[in-house]
């Protein structure tokens, strides 16, 4: 039987109510709008490791978002300015001890700025929540460099499989190369960045660089994507967002392939934020934070569950 | 047998991998927000004692594998192998040297044992944490030595040395812990 009481103790759930009182106040002193936008929508994301709850709804199918990211986008086509939000997000099958499948996000966006500026941005939130003030930047390649010695970037898929095999007991089949490189991330690089901190990687391959903006002017394109990691957890991602829509729509087509070639569902795209984009999104960087992660690393607390008043096993 | 997903993984689920039977441990969900995920997965193979550590993709499976833990009484030995039997169905069971391993120097007739089944064969068998042996062998105690101080070697009726008071004098039935293989006391008359 589930157990009626709730996983989080009283010291959380203060801890809780103490930092969303924390982040609106921080947002309110930049000037940045808090916003809601909807959790059911009817176009969800493409993105292959991402799977959505689908809801049966009137004239079909809804989905449970899996991020605030693209209403929020067509607010700021709709000229917004700054806004931020503090939601639900669904991710179907994303149970442990870093995740729960109904979890809660803040998502903010900057106009007419780049993710640098929006790095520091993070930092002072978590310097602000953590207590922590000292910070360092990390290229991914320079990452790959130092704790693999492999260029990560020029690698082709059968290098990453040799220094996988050479770090790991067993290296799962059927990994293509993204998800050799994530492999590698998770099972190599996280332990070691686990001592450094507050780490931000940035400058992803392309090929991982979701709806960040791409950056042509090196060797090897790389995304305009951050990834902020405290004590080794994955706390926030962010980009300076791609503002091209034939570029996103490739981009969808792209995971759709992935997917296909996965042997997994398509999805379909999400015509009306491509229709805003196409109206005109504003420069601009935005970032998606995980806010139980954030007050389990704010309160020492190893799980995720903690600090969530009902985990999922509990609700 | 039924093949485990990654999600069904839990503590105690018995699994194939490499051809051996496995007991998972843990298992750790791994995935980076935009990215793959994984299953960290430590299990112990049950034929060797070691601990294993390997990542699966998530969604991949493994075949169940048939193992089963009983509650057994030993009978003797062969020589060759190490009888026991159900005591309410009254099955036999052979278990090799190899299944009984450590606990050979435990084994005492109508004991009861907790013996772990793969396949309907022994693979494992665990000693209760206290057992009660007579003494076979030791030197004779010293008069007045009945606190602290010092202890010297027993021979068990089981093959097993174990070190005891030296007030303690054979033919003495002691109770023993078999997981530290040290001395408790005297055993509990009956």
């Amino acid at each position: 039987m589930t157990d009626w009481r709730p996983s989080a103790g009283r010291k959380a759930l203060e801890a809780r109510a103490k930092l969303l009182e924390l982040v609106r106040s921080f947002f309110q002193a930049r000037g940045v709008l808090e916003v809601e936008t909807p959790l059911l929508c009817s176009a969800g994301v493409t993105d292959p490791a991402i799977e959505p709850f689908i809801v049966p709804a009137a004239g079909g199918q809804r989905y449970l978002q899996t991020s605030p990211e693209y209403p929020m986008k067509r607010l700021l086509a709709a000229g917004s300015g700054d806004i931020y939000q503090i939601c639900k997000a669904f991710r179907a099958g994303e149970l442990g001890r870093r995740h729960n499948p109904e979890y809660t996000i803040l998502e903010w966006y900057r106009l007419q700025t780049n993710h640098y500026e929006l790095i520091r941005e993070v930092a002072e939130l978590l310097a602000a929540v953590l207590d922590r003030q000292g910070w360092q930047i990390w290229p991914w390649q320079a990452l790959f460099q130092q704790v693999l010695n492999i260029d990560g970037l020029g690698a082709t898929r059968e290098d990453l499989k040799v220094v996988a095999a050479s770090r790991l007991d067993r290296v799962p089949d059927n990994l293509d190369h993204d998800g050799l490189l994530d492999l590698l991330f998770t099972h190599c690089i996280e332990p070691v960045i686990a001592g450094w901190g507050v780490v931000f990687v940035v400058d992803y391959p392309a090929s991982q660089g979701a709806l960040a903006r791409v950056m042509v002017d090196r060797p090897f394109p790389v995304a305009a994507r951050f990834e902020c990691y405290v004590d080794g957890a994955e706390l926030a991602n962010g980009y300076w967002e791609c503002v091209d829509p034939e570029e996103l729509e490739r981009r969808f087509d792209a995971d759709n392939e992935q997917r296909k070639a996965r042997g997994i569902e398509t999805r379909p795209v999400d015509s009306s934020l491509l229709a805003a984009m196409r109206s005109g999104l504003p420069e601009c960087a935005g970032v998606a934070l995980g806010l139980d992660r954030l007050l389990a690393l704010q309160l020492g607390q190893a799980s995720v569950g903690s600090v969530i008043s009902f985990d999922w096993e509990r609700c | 047998m039924a093949n485990f997903s990654t999600n069904e993984f839990k503590p105690g689920l018995k699994v194939m991998l490499d051809g051996d039977p496995c007991s998972i441990l843990e298992n750790e969900y791994v995935k980076p927000g935009k990215g793959q995920a994984f299953n960290r997965v430590k299990l112990r193979n049950l034929k060797s004692g070691r601990v294993w550590e390997r990542t699966f993709k998530s969604g991949d499976s493994l075949e169940g594998a048939d193992v089963i833990d009983v509650e057994l009484e030993y009978s003797y030995t062969d020589g060759e192998f190490f009888h026991f039997m159900d005591p309410v169905s009254f099955e036999q069971h052979a278990a090799s040297a190899d299944a009984v391993a450590e606990t050979q120097k435990w084994l005492k007739e109508q004991e009861k044992y907790d013996v772990t089944l793969y396949n309907g064969t022994p693979i494992t068998v665990t000693p209760p944490n206290f057992i009660e042996l007579e003494i076979t062998e030791t030197d004779p105690g010293l008069k007045g030595d009945t606190a602290q101080g010092g202890s010297k070697p027993a021979t068990l009726s089981t093959g097993a040395v174990v070190r005891v008071p030296l007030f303690i004098s054979q033919g003495e039935a002691i109770r023993v812990d078999t997981r530290s293989g040290e001395y408790v006391s005297r055993a509990s008359k009956t």
